[in-house]
């Protein structure tokens, strides 16, 4: 095979506070498709997005090499114009524009500024052609699927003419059907001489499109594998994924012995969310589940998985639509159609994405901690503000919130501060079951450590605990049990003692072929 | 960024927070008061500001602009448009707006005239009729936007429109009037004159008095919980200047009107609101509710706030708002005409963003639109007095709603 056409040479990329990269290195050569795989958070996108030109060029320590060239890019545009394309997961296209429009939208062809439709519609019908996308080129975006659009962003590429594509997980959104022909252009495309980047966690797509493979672990490149040769199996990738030491970043735990005849504090049987917008979609699928008192359960599973929608829908239907399911509540049937209902069983959701939808940013610490419940603190309908104040300032100290006083805007505190106000917020509204979306994301080891005492005192305290997470290790040091999820389903339930993260990635990177067998009914509504 | 305000209590371990731990030594005073301008910025802000306009405008004027009858006059012809920033206020920190106030101020004028006028209604009754379609019309608007969805904007641009076509049909495009006099003198009457004889109304002394007193007890009585909270407090002598100022401004205002004709009764009306409604939106969980929304919606929602509930009651109330200011205009002008109300929407508009509310909602006071609004009717009379024409009018009351706004943005992005 050919040279190498991309090389990224000892990358470290540093955020406030955060080490994203701390040495990376990946070598492309001309003409395959190389995958780069690794957990949530190993730095797949970062890397990417210095490639891209995103990160500039003086924000990252490290060199790129670029068909034997060094890339110094300042935005998006640098990089495009050498032909280093990026398709995110989130498909950049207009949907109210055109096919045609959207395949040449910034890049037109036009004269002296006038669009030229004829150019742009012939050009346009080719592209659409080499993609396989049987469609007129002045269909709207928003008329056609996911896994259209998907082929659109491409042919938006190739009229820039790409030589290197990236992809950052192409299938996540798709069904398998759209999944098996976007892998078919890629390896179209690979004919073409066009070298590609595939970002995935689904290792039987690897197997099947890649060359060779990168896997990223805590920000540093682990290995670069030949997926071709034989002793590259799907465990083997794993293992370099998850190879990591637990060492003592979890307070001890003594697993919990829950009483068996006892109904389960939670109980989720066969709950079906539908995606919102993309009706056909089902984003969770059929999962049952039951969480007991005093016990910590997890959800493990990657980007996609479904883990935090199922959580969402249960807790008063807060995202997409719902396709079936009941839920129990100490063996009672119980309605959660509304978060007020949710609460009013005694449920409570902290959020993982505590900004967007956790705090309220420009208001102070108190009010945020007593917004769950203000009954609580108040009489007829007036908040006792002196009571309020006494509350947030029993759980300023008790959870360690570093703030002067409660009367600080939480905008303005740290992320893992952040993280224990909104969990104040919960625990003060009192519930028995506490669903925790990756509590830790994204802050500190020493708030980590925090937090996981909290849980720990919470489960200690006879709360029911559903612990959402994608770090493996939190999973296996603080859970009692672990549910795996992959593309909306369960597909693994696995206790404390059988637990390894070898295991749960085996699981979590389970497609739906691989699972057939199971009681297992095909999608396609 | 006061990060070096933050006690330094670092973990040790185990996750519990130390306790029983004495307050932290605290900085120096003139840091305290940096940080509580800082803090309360855009409130201080304005209110210096409209210090300093009374200030010009009474230098500009040789001092007409603080004569007893001026002050009286103020507060009269700016009452309407109070009232309706009081509504705006809470209708912005929802995060939404309405455009539709100036019409329905005049549609409820219309009605109220065709019933007391032409149906010769008992003007009590009529009243009452009255800030029902105004809560009616407030609730219809909110359904629109609470539970159906459609962007504030829309429905009230299309409420401004529909109300106004409504008021021509009902009044046939003729102006009506007068009023009974019951109606008038709520509008643009004083407080009666009672005890004996001085060169002061009475009255109006006794309630500035009342006032200064509620004034600093609160004061006093928030300075000692924060002490209770071990929350740092500004030193004595600050707190003094502070308590001697809020005194004096009650006290110039109180002699003013009462070495005229009194306290004009819309006063009243306009302080039992401000005293209301700032109660609720600071003390009342539906206020928290209000903030909760405007400050950010799907964490609200997440939270179990009935957030389409609370916006409907949100528009509701603008419109039983708009009915009394439409009511008081009315009374005031003792007439109703079709042309009534134009421009009020975007006068209360202006008040509340020249008071401290932010366009993406969750900030902003009830006070604070009182002082945007009066921001705004200080230049209009001190124009007035000093001979600008309405066309240079506008051109300052722009610049000034523009300085306002970017001040405040400057002033957060530095912070």
């Amino acid at each position: 095979m050919a040279g190498p056409v991309l090389e990224m040479r000892s990358i470290i990329k540093t955020f406030p506070g955060v080490t994203a990269l701390s040495d990376v290195s990946l070598t492309v050569r001309a003409g395959e498709v190389h995958a780069v795989c690794g957990e949530n958070g190993a730095g797949k996108s970062t890397l990417m997005k210095i490639l891209s030109g995103v990160h500039p060029h003086g924000s990252y320590e490290g060199e790129v090499l670029f068909r034997g060239e060094t890339c110094r890019f300042k935005d998006i545009g640098a990089s495009e114009k050498r032909g280093i394309v990026i398709i995110h997961q989130e498909l950049a296209l207009v949907p109210h524009l055109s096919l045609a429009e959207n395949i040449f939208l910034g890049n037109e062809h036009a004269t002296r500024g006038v669009i030229s439709w004829d150019r742009t519609l012939r050009h346009a019908a080719a592209l659409l052609r080499r993609v396989g996308l049987d469609e007129h080129p002045q269909t709207r975006v928003a008329d056609i699927g996911v896994g259209k659009q998907q082929l659109v962003e491409i042919a938006k590429a190739l009229a820039k003419e790409v030589k290197l594509l990236i992809l950052d997980e192409p299938t996540a959104a798709l069904n398998d059907e759209d999944s098996g022909k976007l892998l078919d252009l890629m390896e179209e495309l690979k004919g073409q001489g066009i070298t590609s980047i595939i970002i995935s966690h689904k290792l039987n797509e690897i197997a099947r499109v890649a060359d060779s493979v990168t896997v990223l672990r805590d920000g540093r490149s682990i290995e670069t594998l030949d997926v071709k040769a034989p002793e590259t199996t799907e465990e083997r990738i794993i293992r370099g994924m998850v190879g990591r030491d637990l060492d003592h970043r979890f307070p001890a735990r003594t697993p919990h012995e829950p009483e068996r005849d006892a109904a389960p504090a939670l109980e989720i049987r066969d709950w079906t969310v539908h995606h919102p917008i993309d009706r056909h979609r089902k984003v969770v699928d059929g999962v049952s589940l039951t969480v007991r008192r005093g016990e910590i359960v997890g959800i493990a599973g990657l980007m996609g998985a479904g883990r935090t929608e199922l959580a969402m829908s249960v807790f008063g239907r807060s995202y997409g639509r719902y396709g079936g399911g009941t839920v129990l509540k100490d063996g009672v049937e119980i309605r959660t159609r509304t978060v007020p209902e949710a609460v009013g069983h005694g449920i409570a959701y902290v959020t993982e994405d505590r900004k967007h939808y956790g705090l309220n940013l420009i208001d102070t610490i108190n009010r945020n901690i007593s917004l769950g419940a203000l009954p609580k603190v108040a009489r007829r309908g007036i908040v006792d503000e002196h009571e309020e104040t006494r509350v947030s300032e029993g759980f300023r100290r008790s959870m360690n919130i570093k703030a002067p006083t409660v009367f600080e805007p939480v905008g303005r505190l740290s992320g893992g501060n952040q993280q224990k106000v909104v969990l104040s917020k919960w625990i003060f509204a009192g519930p028995d079951v506490l669903i925790l979306d990756e509590p830790t994301r994204g802050i500190d080891v020493g708030a980590k450590y925090e937090i996981y005492t909290v849980v720990d005192r919470l489960a200690a305290e006879g709360k029911a605990v559903l612990l959402i997470s994608s770090e493996l290790p939190e999973l296996l040091g603080m859970c009692d049990r672990v549910y795996t999820m992959a593309a909306g389903r369960l597909t693994g339930e696995v206790s404390r003692a059988e637990a390894t993260q070898e295991l749960l990635m085996r699981h979590m990177t389970k497609d739906k072929q691989d699972r057939k067998g199971t009681k297992d009914m095909r999608e396609h509504a | 960024m006061s990060t070096d305000l933050t006690a330094g209590t670092r973990a040790d371990g185990t996750g519990k927070g130390p306790s029983g731990r004495p307050a932290g030594t605290g900085p120096g005073v003139g840091r305290l008061i940096l940080d509580g301008l800082r803090g309360n910025m855009r409130q201080y802000g304005m209110l210096i500001a409209l210090g300093l306009i009374v200030a010009l405008f009474a230098v500009w004027t040789g001092g007409d602009l603080l004569l007893p009858r001026n002050v009286s006059n103020l507060v009269l012809q700016n009452s309407y448009i109070l009232i309706l920033a009081i509504g705006m206020m809470i209708v912005i920190i929802s995060g939404h707006i309405d455009l539709s106030v100036g019409s329905l101020t005049a549609f409820v004028g219309a009605v109220a005239a065709v019933l007391m006028v032409e149906h010769r209604m008992a003007w009590p009754l009529a009243v009452v009729l009255v800030l029902l379609l105004g809560a009616v019309a407030g609730a219809m608007q909110g359904f629109f936007i609470a539970y159906l969805g459609i962007p504030s904007f829309i429905v009230t641009l299309a409420g401004m429109l529909l109300f106004r076509g409504l008021t021509e049909i009902f009044l046939k495009g003729q102006t009506i009037g007068p009023f009974p006099e019951g109606l008038q003198t709520v509008s643009n009457s004083f407080l009666p004159a009672v005890g004996p004889s001085t060169d002061y109304h009475n009255l109006t002394l006794v309630l500035g008095l009342a006032l200064m007193v509620f004034v600093v007890w609160q004061e006093v009585r928030d300075r000692r919980r924060q002490r209770e909270y071990a929350l740092d407090v500004p030193p004595v002598g600050l707190f003094a200047a502070k308590l001697g100022a809020l005194v004096a401004t009650v006290l110039v205002f109180t002699l003013l009107l009462a070495s005229y004709k009194g306290a004009p009764v819309v006063l009243l009306i306009l302080a039992v609101l401000l005293a209301g409604f700032g109660y609720v939106m600071r003390n009342a969980i539906v206020g928290r509710h209000v903030y909760a929304i405007g400050g950010n919606l799907p964490a609200a929602k997440l939270s179990g706030v009935r957030d389409r509930k609370v916006t409907f009651l949100v528009f509701l109330n603008m419109g039983v708002l708009a009915a009394l200011a439409g009511l008081v205009f009315a009374a005031r002008f003792n007439a109703a005409s079709p042309k009534a109300g134009i421009n009020f929407e975007l006068e209360a508009i202006a008040a509340s963003f020249i008071g401290g509310a932010s366009m993406s909602g969750g900030v902003g006071t009830v006070l604070g639109a009182i002082v945007g609004g009066l921001v705004l009717g200080v230049l209009n009379n001190g124009m007035n007095l000093v001979g600008i024409g309405t066309d240079w009018q506008q051109v300052i009351k722009g610049l000034v709603l523009l300085a306002a706004v970017g001040f405040d943005v400057w002033n957060k992005r530095k912070a």
